[in-house]
């Protein structure tokens, strides 16, 4: 996990291992837990990688990094661009706290190369507010309690975000009655199904729902 | 995840010629499927090349009336697009009903179909599995089998073909247009891409190495209401245990045509001929339309944690089919 250049501030990790109180209990499970990918690799590749330059697009800044090819979009932001808001959980594209947009469409980070991103606009969670300014989506999570542990609402947000986008844009869903259908009625059950790549473990669904049917309202 | 060079292809041709130069090269594309299966260690191509990004993600109308569909479409805006909503509603359906919303952003339209099966032998390396391993033999003719085929398996293999939008083109009759590393091209109808198992179920369609899907093409719509209809273990985000695409044309009380594809059943989607011979000419009814079922499920077989297949399969025809009459 090498240190980069490219931090811009303390990650989750750090401050475990700096000692925090709070921390001692999880610092121990955290790291085998959130790199169960990374474990498999190095016992597998006994000479490094070559690796490759490129330059990513995140949040409205060009990054460049070198990176392993193998280096999914998910680990190259937790793990080399100091962007710690996305989560891993499942590491296989079934929880979806990993969601990221990319070009204004939601995805999961963790199913994708960071090599096959260059050229692309990237948005993380980091990115959604607007100074001190939350999104809408991340006011209205914060306004109806939209999570309990908080590890998979980065993703429930950033997967909201393109969700609001793709109803406005009406698109049909596996709810919807007529897929031919010009708009879209934003009903719980709709917000449920178009929702489902989101798994929140502390089951927050009810007021995860709420949060973005008042988003969707522009509540 | 085992070490690969990645390039991104410049056209269609060298693309084809960039896998088919080198013997452990694969395509990625949306890469949901393909990537999950290399951290997995499943698939382990030492180069890559990414096509993503090739000018293949276009719908455009063909001159017979239909649409041809770019091999990099991507899945969400396949089913999103007012043309194949209105004149192809099945085809939206089975693609809504399948993945979630973040994966079918990724997904493209040729990798859905040549994604692999979700057998979970297949995803075990520690189990024995035909398709992953040839000749180690299948964990899951005694094994935890109650998302298996019944129709075309094998004894060396009994693993589904997971997608759901192939189901609906099958139906639909989409041909598969490839280009090949000498830049030639062919046209494949879907019910000839998927091989069954037979005794060599880790061959799975009859794609050449280095050969490329560029396109598939919908012929104009058929007459008739489109239904597709999923059964699985929970209400969104899960594979088809059974799936029915139908299509069925009217003419007074009496059913003058019908096409019907089945999903969850066998390891590609499955054509239900006889059930479509069945329903020519019939008078619309429950007793045809269990007849029609009856004659679709007639060769399967179960394998003991899948024998519940066979009733839920002619019971999810007979309710897919009652739906597409209802104002066909």
């Amino acid at each position: 996990m090498a240190e980069t250049d490219y931090r811009n501030g303390p990650t989750r990790r750090a401050v475990l291992e700096g000692g925090v109180a709070t921390g001692v209990l999880l610092a121990t499970s955290i790291p085998a837990y959130a790199e169960p990918a990374g474990a498999v690799s190095a016992a597998a590749s006994a000479a490094p990688a070559p690796t490759m330059p490129m330059t990513l697009r995140i949040n409205a800044k060009d990054l460049s990094v070198e990176l392993d090819p193998r280096t999914t979009l998910l680990d190259a932001l937790r793990n080399h661009l100091g962007l710690t808001g996305s989560k891993k959980g499942c590491d296989h594209g079934q929880c979806g706290a990993c969601t990221v947009l990319v070009d204004g469409r939601r995805i999961n980070s963790c199913l994708t190369l960071a090599a096959m991103h260059e050229g692309d606009e990237i948005t993380t969670v980091e990115g959604l507010a607007v100074g001190d300014r939350l999104h809408p989506v991340q006011a209205a999570f914060v306004a109806r309690d939209g999570f309990q542990c908080g590890y998979c609402t980065p993703g429930q947000i950033c997967s909201a975000v393109g969700m609001l986008g793709e109803a406005r844009a009406g698109w049909p869903s596996h709810a919807s009655a007529d897929v031919a259908a010009a708009s879209v009625a934003l009903t719980d059950a709709e917000i449920r199904e178009r929702m489902s790549g989101n798994i929140c473990r502390c089951a927050a669904y009810p007021n995860i729902v709420a949060a973005i049917r008042d988003a969707a309202e522009g509540a | 995840m085992q070490s690969f060079t990645y390039e991104r292809a410049a056209s269609a041709e060298q693309a084809a010629a960039a896998v088919a130069a080198q013997p452990d090269a694969k395509f990625i594309s949306g890469g949901t499927n393909l990537l999950d299966l290399m951290k997995l260690e499943i698939e382990r191509p030492a180069h890559l090349v990414d096509i993503s990004r090739l000018p293949l993600d276009r719908i455009e109308e063909t001159a017979a009336g239909g649409l041809r569909v770019g091999a990099q479409v991507r899945n969400s805006d396949l089913a999103a697009d007012p043309r194949v909503r209105s004149r192809y509603p099945m085809l939206t359906q089975a693609l809504l009903a399948g993945a979630s919303g973040q994966i079918r952003n990724k997904a493209s339209t040729s990798g859905n179909l040549l994604q692999r099966t979700r057998c979970p032998y297949f995803y075990d390396r520690n189990m024995p599995c035909n398709k992953r391993e040839q000749g180690s033999g299948c964990a899951a003719l005694q094994g935890f089998n109650r998302t298996h085929a019944v129709l075309g398996a094998s004894e060396a293999c009994i693993a589904v073909h997971p997608s759901d939008m192939a189901v609906a083109m099958a139906g639909l009759d989409a041909r598969i247009e490839t280009i090949s590393p000498g830049g030639e091209t062919r046209t494949i109808p879907i019910g000839d891409l998927h091989r069954l198992p037979e005794a060599t179920p880790h061959v799975e369609t009859v794609l050449g190495h280095g050969e490329m899907i560029a396109a598939v093409t919908l012929p104009p719509p058929p007459p008739g209401r489109q239904v597709y209809r999923k059964v699985r273990d929970r209400a969104s985000y899960a594979f088809a245990l059974v799936s029915v695409a139908a299509i069925v044309e009217k003419s007074g009380d009496r059913i003058r045509s019908a096409r019907i594809a089945m999903g969850g059943v066998a390891a590609r989607p499955w054509r239900a001929t006889e059930a479509e011979r069945t329903l020519a000419g019939a008078v619309a009814s429950d007793g045809a339309f269990t007849d029609a079922a009856e004659a679709a499920l007639a060769g399967a077989v179960g394998h003991g944690g899948n024998d519940f297949k066979i009733p839920l399969a002619k019971r999810t025809m007979r309710h897919t089919l009652a739906a597409a009459v209802e104002s066909a």
